[in-house]
């Protein structure tokens, strides 16, 4: 019976080039079938090596990959059912787009007829018809991408591996191709791991999203999840969106705690998942930006808000929808608002204003 | 409507500028290669008083010689098999040296320092390459000594040296680097992502040779031959040399006449091997689109 699951299962993976410094170092994660998962992290953090050690481009020095229900450390990529979709594509350039995408067939020893049908119905599904008996070098940039995608497609693989997939494309061809993989992730229906170093581009796509630094897992988790509840400071940071802070514990009062700042009564911060602080801890949090709001010295807090630190206006910079208002609140750290347009020309700040910034006690997140 | 620029439309200043580029080339090639090619087309219609005086004219008597002579017909399938011979070897020897350099030699250092052995061979001159072969083919060499030896032979082996084997070898030693310098340096273009997104698809290491890097190194191949085939074509000492005057090839052939002072036939089969080359070379040509493959 052929196995169709694709789920994939890293236990305690670990990959070194040169016996001393582990470029993946003890990750562990599973990853369930017809998922779409990005793994997200700065270049050099290990992403592309556990990708290419799922297509068996690399072996791992340690760990076991396993990808429904077997392990397939040491198996070719054939026996392994995956796929790959390189950087910057791979086509082959001396030969044609169907000539590209029935390529696995052919050395699979399909007969041309055959192999042909197969790769004109792919070559639809991907909208290529009419470049079908081009060259790759012949082809925008977005096409070529196609062309890689329906190469790597067409041998039903049970696991499709994309490294970087759009960093080759333009920004708006992005947004655009961003949309068709997910398409043709429902409709092959099979597990899609891709990497990035897009955050943007993560938590569009992906059902889990992946961050990992230095070798090792940062968190895993849904989309939102990352966005909304780092862990800790380097996701936070990584995945953007969150002014992060840090100060002393002062008090503990029950579900919460205050943390000592420039802000006349301290941060009051809930404690959420955290275990326990201890009075004295140095503790980071994070407050989303577009959770901040801004408000001149002397007025009224909006409800809610019990905290307000205040800063001067650096710089302001026009986003459309909201504006990014940066702030010195937090000495050698950057401090931003987003404020919703309307709310912002309602009664515009200019730079060297000093603000209050101030949010719901609630949506301070302690991180670890 | 949009104004076309063709080249009649440009500007004088244009068509000069176009005139100094390939001047250089021009001056070289003029002097070099045009006025002797021109000066040796004239003497082959010229007739001969047969002591070397040559009478300005236009006579088609040695082209009618030389095409009628049974020798020309023999000449031209001797060196037709040297050059065939001596092309298969390179290739093979050639490919899977340049094919090891690139894919197997993952040190780029060691890569090149191996590239450099292989032009070691021609740090000396041809003369001594070839005088080499005598101490490791001759009837007293290495290679009867050993055999002898070891009793698989009781008589040296005389086909060893000034031969036509030994015609072969003596080509393939001298010529074999001239197949590896331009398929290496088209295997080298290979990106070696394309071999993974190959293996990727399941290909094995016979496939990827035949369907990717055997197609995309057909450009070095064409040059490769181009080089090997006009040069054993237009060669003859070698022939002499390890043939010991055994063989002979069209140029040797002419080169006797020039000895005797038939310019005019000798020309005119000058002229007849460079209309065979030139077919060759625009066949292999029309083949491989070398320019196109350069340029990609």
């Amino acid at each position: 019976m052929k196995n169709d699951r694709g789920d994939i299962e890293l236990a305690g993976v670990c990959k070194s080039f040169d016996g001393a410094t582990y470029v993946v170092d003890g990750v562990n994660l599973r990853i369930s079938d017809g998922a779409y998962c990005c793994f997200i992290g700065p270049s050099g953090c290990g992403k592309t090596t556990i990708l290419r050690m799922i297509a068996g481009h690399d072996d791992p020095t340690a760990g076991e990959i396993v990808i429904g229900g077997q392990n397939v450390v040491g198996l070719a990529p054939v026996q392994r059912r995956t796929a790959m979709m390189f950087q910057s594509y791979a086509l082959f350039p001396h030969l044609t787009v169907r000539e590209n995408i029935a390529f696995a067939l052919r050395v699979r020893g399909q007969s041309k007829a055959d192999r042909l049908r197969a790769a004109d119905a792919m070559i639809e599904k991907v909208r290529l018809t009419q470049f079908a008996d081009r060259l790759p070098a012949q082809l925008s940039g977005g096409q070529q991408q196609r062309v890689a995608l329906a190469r790597a497609a067409i041998t039903e693989p049970r696991v499709l591996l994309l490294d970087e997939p759009l960093s080759a494309l333009d920004e708006q061809l992005r947004v655009q191709m961003r949309q068709e993989l997910r398409r043709m992730q429902q409709e092959l229906g099979i597990t899609f791991i891709h990497v990035t170093h897009t955050q943007l581009e993560a938590i569009a796509l992906a059902d889990l999203v992946v961050v990992m630094e230095q070798g090792k897992i940062k968190q895993a988790g849904a989309a939102r999840d990352v966005y909304a509840h780092p862990h800790d400071r380097y996701v936070a940071e990584f995945m953007g969106g969150q002014n992060v802070l840090s100060g002393r514990v002062e008090k503990v009062n029950g579900a919460s705690f205050t943390l000592a700042q420039a802000a006349p009564d301290g941060i009051e911060v809930p404690l959420l998942a955290r275990p326990t602080v201890n009075v004295g801890d140095k503790v980071d949090i994070a407050v989303r930006r577009d959770d901040v709001a801004l408000v001149r010295p002397g007025r009224d807090l909006p409800p809610g808000c019990t905290t307000s630190l205040p800063g001067r206006v650096l710089a302001i910079e026009y986003q459309g929808y909201f504006v990014k208002v940066m702030l010195d609140t937090v000495p050698d750290d950057e401090f931003v608002a987003y404020v919703p347009e309307k709310t912002f020309f309602a009664d515009p700040f200019t730079v060297g204003d000093v603000v209050m910034a101030t949010w719901a006690t609630g949506s301070a997140l302690p991180l670890a | 409507m949009q104004p076309r620029s063709s080249p009649a439309q440009k500007s004088p200043r244009a068509n000069l500028a176009g005139w100094l580029y390939v001047s250089p080339l021009v001056l070289v090639l003029v002097p070099f290669f045009v006025a002797p090619i021109l000066v040796v087309l004239a003497a082959s219609f010229f007739a001969t008083d047969g002591f070397g005086g040559l009478t300005p004219g236009f006579t088609l008597a040695s082209y009618v010689e030389v095409l009628h002579s049974a020798l020309t017909l023999k000449l031209y399938l001797a060196t037709i098999k040297f050059t065939a011979l001596t092309w298969i070897f390179t290739l093979i020897i050639g490919f899977f040296v340049a094919y090891f350099l690139v894919f197997h030699v993952r040190n780029q250092l060691l890569a090149i320092g191996l590239f450099l052995l292989c032009t070691v061979p021609f740090w000396t001159s041809n003369i001594i390459r070839m005088i080499s072969w005598i101490p490791l083919l001759g009837k007293e060499g290495l290679i009867n000594q050993a055999l002898l030896g070891l009793g698989v032979i009781r008589q040296p082996l005389e086909v060893l040296l000034f031969s036509d084997l030994a015609v072969v070898i003596a080509y393939v030693h001298q010529l074999t680097i001239f197949m590896i310098v331009p398929i290496f340096n088209s295997m080298a273009r290979i990106d070696k992502k394309l071999i993974e997104a190959a293996i990727d698809a399941g290909a094995s290491r016979f496939d990827i040779m035949r369907l990717i890097v055997v197609p995309m190194s057909k450009s070095g191949i064409a040059l490769g031959t181009i080089f090997v085939v006009s040069i054993v074509m237009g060669d003859f000492f070698v022939v002499k040399v390890m043939s010991g005057g055994g063989s002979a090839s069209v140029v040797s052939a002419f080169y006797e006449d020039v000895g005797v002072l038939q310019y005019p036939t000798a020309a005119a089969s000058a002229v007849l091997l460079t209309l065979v080359l030139v077919a060759i070379v625009s066949l292999i040509l029309r083949t491989v689109d070398i320019r196109q493959e350069i340029t990609r």
